[in-house]
């Protein structure tokens, strides 16, 4: 027994990084804010029209605008939904999809061809006939969900196929079933090339939803765009592009939440 | 060495993988048979068919000819009353050393009070205790093994199986595994087949050695070791030691 104490090394602990974290914390509103008041010079020095370029003070009382009657919140929540309903309906699929076409290669064999042809074709080729199809919000949700597919078809199969050969044999040595097996190997090992997909599933929602918008609808903030082009108020436009960016960013930050909270396992302490 | 008092026994088992080495089989014609509480190992030279064996004799291999009988039945498949210890020590990087030792258990749906409580005693008995809530990335070798081993007793298997366990460690981490190895197998009452490519180790912790010729693995010899228990590392400088490891090494080199 005394031999085997000595061979234990300490547990690692790894000092806090508060001071670089606060540093860092810095950086991007202060780079925000010079590119704003360079945008403000821009704008002033410049003499362009506000429907070419409209200044930020402009943009920020477009916005309190559209705030204040109601219709910036009403078509931010119609793109929303669409970008929700396009995720998860993507995701379910590609992910129900992949894990049956890594474990089966005969599914594999029948329809890779399919998947494969049918991404050589742009999402944004599809999208009208979508719209001809489906009336109201469906085909938007559609077009998101398709945008989100393969990326996420891909990173599950990967995922799945990733399992260690070795686990495996010990699942099947201690008699695992079947629902074990995936519940308890299965996606776990696979979470980290999930996750990796869905991040980028996240953001391509939302393009897809503009997209879909952009091709015929009455609501939502691709609608909104088309709206500010039309009527030269291109302020209009940039608010509706910055709720855009912050719903994509929003997106990406709770991903990478879930990612550091189910991935801790994996996380290489000696980095951030 | 009688049939029917035996855990397990091997008749005849011959292995072919389908397509390899024009249908040379990786194993040919091996028997042996195992006494209930018995240290045995299996030596022989890489490439001879060793882990095969291991895995006929586990069920996770159906052999094409031959055949197990574990506890008086046919070994058709894996069973839970036989533990399998890997050459990597094959732990879930998201499980903490606890719920790594307690899957077994968790698999037989045993409560979770009743598997930590059992994984507990499992880790003060292979010496970790300390490192219930680590995760195998900080986890040494020789440490991750010793996780593995738990493991591996933790649903008290009958009979366990271990395939060359300590053959990514260092030497000293090696042999100090092999003590520890002893310890264990002295205080639980289990049956212990392990494949080694070393034959001090294989000496030094078995009781009887099979030895296995070069493809298609063979028996070529079985050697029951006259030491006296318990067993020390000193024992390697004896002379009764130096003797069967010399029958043991010559047997592998008649080829």
């Amino acid at each position: 027994m005394g031999l085997f104490n000595q061979t234990k090394p300490t547990p690692a602990t790894y000092p806090p990084h508060g001071i670089r974290r606060w540093q860092q914390a810095w950086v991007v509103p202060l780079s925000l804010i010079v590119a704003v008041a360079l945008w403000q010079v821009t704008a002033e020095v410049s003499r362009l029209p506000a429907f070419m370029l409209p200044s930020p003070v402009e943009v920020w009382s477009r916005l309190l605008r559209a705030v204040s009657d109601g219709s910036l919140v009403r078509h931010t929540w119609t793109t929303l939904g669409e970008v929700l309903g396009g995720l998860s309906l993507g995701m379910s699929v590609a992910l129900s999809l992949g894990y049956l076409l890594a474990k089966s290669p005969t599914a594999e064999r029948l329809l890779a061809p399919y998947i494969v042809a049918s991404q050589s074709i742009p999402t944004v080729a599809i999208a009208p006939l979508l719209v001809i199809w489906f009336p109201g919000r469906l085909s938007k949700i559609l077009v998101a969900a398709l945008i989100v597919f393969f990326p996420v078809l891909v990173n599950s199969i990967v995922g799945v196929r990733s399992v260690p050969e070795e686990l495996k044999d010990l699942m099947r040595s201690l008699r695992a079933t079947r629902w074990q097996v995936f519940a308890k190997l299965e996606a776990p090992a696979a979470m980290p090339v999930i996750l990796g997909g869905l991040k980028v599933g996240a953001t391509l929602s939302v393009i897809g939803a503009v997209v879909g918008e952009f091709v015929g609808s009455d609501a939502g903030l691709g609608f909104l765009i088309n709206v500010g082009r039309g009527q030269y108020d291109t302020a209009l436009v940039f608010v509706a592009i910055m709720v855009l960016i912050v719903m994509a960013l929003g997106f990406y930050a709770i991903v990478d939440r879930l990612e550091r909270r189910l991935l801790r396992w994996r996380a290489d302490p000696t980095r951030e | 060495m009688m049939a029917d008092d035996a855990i397990l026994v091997a008749h005849d088992l011959t292995m072919k993988y389908a397509g390899t080495n024009g249908g040379m089989p990786a194993l040919e014609r091996v028997s042996l048979s195992v006494r209930p509480h018995e240290f045995v190992c299996i030596v022989g030279p890489s490439g001879c068919g060793k882990t095969t064996l291991l895995r006929l004799l586990s069920g996770l291999l159906i052999p094409t000819s031959g055949r197990v009988e574990f506890e008086g039945q046919p070994l058709v498949g894996p069973r839970r009353r036989i533990g399998f210890v890997f050459q990597q020590a094959n732990l879930m990087p998201w499980r903490n050393v606890l719920d790594n030792i307690a899957l077994p258990l968790e698999l037989q749906g045993v409560e979770l009070e009743t598997r930590r409580e059992r994984a507990r005693d499992l880790i003060e008995l292979v010496g970790l205790q300390g490192f219930e809530s680590a995760l195998p990335r900080d986890l040494s070798g020789g440490m991750a093994q010793r996780v593995a081993i738990a493991r591996a007793l933790s649903h008290q298997p009958e009979l366990l199986l271990l395939d060359e366990p300590f053959g990514s460690l260092d030497a000293l981490t090696r042999e100090r595994m092999a003590s520890e190895l002893m310890r264990i197998w002295s205080r639980r009452a289990v049956t212990v087949i392990m494949v080694t490519h070393s034959i001090s180790e294989a000496v030094l912790l078995a009781d009887r050695v099979f030895v296995l010729g070069p493809r298609p693995g063979s028996m070529r010899l079985e050697v029951e070791i006259p030491l006296a228990r318990p067993r020390t590392l000193d024992m390697t400088y004896t002379r009764e030691f130096g003797a069967v490891a010399d029958r043991i090494r010559q047997a592998i080199e008649s080829a």
